[in-house]
């Protein structure tokens, strides 16, 4: 009944925490690279979280992309007659929109659980904070990806072609993944100290629903406009939704959704630098 | 060469979601103070205060004490989950650690599918993982059932899935707390034979219990924790004698 020591399991064995010397950049670090080099953890995980969560459905994830389908529908004819606005016009630009801040609101409300909810595993074996951010982002990606094929599905219904310029929400995707993975690491701690975190969140991204440009379009502010660029989830979200619908932002925006990204991603790093090793005892 | 190394190793958790004033009374009223409030108001238990020693290979070390004493908290700790507060440590080689078996399984999954989760906890690659769930399965003696949901699993069923995982390694620094009991007996008894196994393989072996008995079998040296300090630390014998009243087995 042997099992050879696989030598992957531990590549420094030694363990060493001098708090006269914390190392606390450097540990960091290693927190994050061992956590991406071991991506088939948070991999596996977040498939049986998506698994368990659609356990005995007929359809399983499939219900997202129903949903979603059953909701624009409706949502569309209603808002077109309300703002009388050309269905052929707000259709395509309500479900990019929708889709992106499902996507966005989802992972920031998960997020605030992402290490609270792991508090079993984290009190009883060293791992990567790290794992546990990427389990919450690999399972928004799932989700989203159920998601996504509706906008081609609209765009070939309506006969849109956003030409080449949609090859721009590349790195507009990029910036908003960062954005996404720095903001869970950050919000799964703050949330693990501060267990009032969770809701204030929420309701923030609540109001940010509303007073963000996605189910209005960003012309009904008219000369109001240029304003916009101050509000940090339209800038992130921009980047993405403009080249998909053919309207490349402009680089004043490029530029403050990467400055946000800059700050999102420096903040939260100096926040894991400081208090990782508080983090056991936080959950 | 696996060691482990502590200097005043210090672990100290503030409850964060107690209200300080609540815990006033139980401040005042306990006798050796290991609740006290720090600086920004926040209650803080003492919970390994000022620890300092030396476990060289060959070592078989046995944690004993009271319940509260601090030696779950020190063997999370010598595992790497808790980072000290104060002071110094160092642990040297491949630690494994049964301190919670079932830590990181899901309900939901197959017996089989958990093995291969739990391989991929440990950095395991998949195939390395799907051998590990042939061998932990065959040791299971779960036969059918590992393709079913934990879920359905009796409780007898469940420690013996955890057991036959949890000890599927070769660790050089096994860190062990008590806590195997349900199983029938035929699966003890191989049980039994495979722990031992394990830590005779062990270079060091750290064991938290209040089985003198297996203190005794198995351990050549021990620490006694008190109130999260080291109240007696040298041969079984001698540490075990000097504990009052005589500890029930």
């Amino acid at each position: 009944m042997s099992f050879s020591a696989p030598a992957a399991v531990k590549p420094e064995p030694a363990v060493i925490s001098d708090s006269a010397a914390p190392r606390r950049v450097g540990r960091a670090l290693d927190d994050l690279s061992l956590g991406f080099r071991r991506w088939r953890l948070p991999v596996a995980l977040a498939q049986l979280d998506i698994r368990n969560r659609y356990r005995g459905s007929v359809l399983g994830p499939m219900w997202l992309t129903l949903s979603t389908a059953v909701t624009f529908l409706a949502l569309g004819f209603l808002y077109s007659t309300l703002f009388k606005m050309d269905l052929h016009d707000y259709l395509p630009f309500l479900v990019v929109s929708l889709i992106l801040w499902n996507v966005f609101s989802q992972v920031i409300s998960e997020a605030c659980t992402s290490l609270t909810s792991a508090e079993g595993i984290i009190r009883q074996m060293p791992l990567p904070f790290t794992v546990h951010a990427l389990r919450c982002l690999m399972r928004n990606a799932v989700i989203a990806a159920h998601n996504l094929p509706l906008i081609l599905v609209v765009f070939l219904i309506f006969g849109i072609n956003p030409g080449l310029v949609a090859l721009l929400a590349i790195p507009g995707m990029l910036l908003f993944v960062l954005n996404a993975f720095a903001l869970v690491m950050f919000l799964g701690m703050l949330c693990a100290r501060f267990r009032d975190i969770g809701p204030i969140v929420n309701t923030v991204t609540q109001l940010a629903f509303f007073i963000s440009p996605v189910i209005w379009k960003p012309e009904l502010l008219q000369e109001r406009q240029v304003w916009l660029v101050l509000n940090p989830a339209f800038d992130l979200m921009e980047v993405v939704r403009g080249p998909l619908l053919g309207q490349p932002p402009g680089l004043m925006i490029w530029a403050a959704a990467m400055l946000i990204t800059a700050v999102v991603c420096g903040l939260s790093f100096a926040f894991f630098v400081r208090f990782r090793g508080r983090i056991a005892f936080w959950v | 060469m696996p060691h482990i190394l502590a200097e005043r190793l210090t672990i100290a958790f503030p409850l964060y979601h107690v209200g300080a004033r609540s815990l006033k009374k139980r401040l005042m009223a306990s006798t050796i103070p290991r609740l006290r409030t720090d600086g920004s108001n926040r209650v803080v238990v003492a919970a390994l205060n000022d620890l300092s020693f030396d476990i060289r290979s060959g070592e078989r070390v046995a944690l004993v004490g009271h319940n509260g004493a601090g030696k779950t908290t020190l063997l999370r700790t010598l595992a790497g989950v808790y980072e000290p507060v104060a002071g110094r440590l160092e642990v040297e080689g491949r630690i494994g650690s049964l301190i919670d078996p079932s830590a990181g399984m899901d309900v939901d999954a197959t017996g089989r599918e958990n093995i291969v989760l739990r391989g991929l906890f440990r950095g395991l690659d998949q195939k390395r993982s799907e051998e590990m769930a042939v061998e932990a399965g065959a040791f299971s003696g779960l036969g059918e059932f590992l393709d079913v949901p934990m879920r359905t699993y009796s409780a007898g069923m469940q420690v013996r899935l955890s057991f036959a995982i949890a000890t599927l390694m070769q660790p050089e620094v096994l860190l062990m707390d008590e806590w195997f009991s349900a199983g029938d007996a035929d699966f003890m008894a191989r049980a039994q034979q495979r722990l031992e196994e394990l830590v005779q393989k062990a270079e060091i072996l750290v064991l938290a219990s209040h089985n003198m008995q297996a203190v005794r079998a198995w351990c050549t040296r021990a620490i006694r924790l008190q109130g999260g300090r080291i109240v007696a630390d040298g041969p079984v014998e001698q540490v075990l004698a000097e504990m009052e009243p005589p500890a029930a087995g």
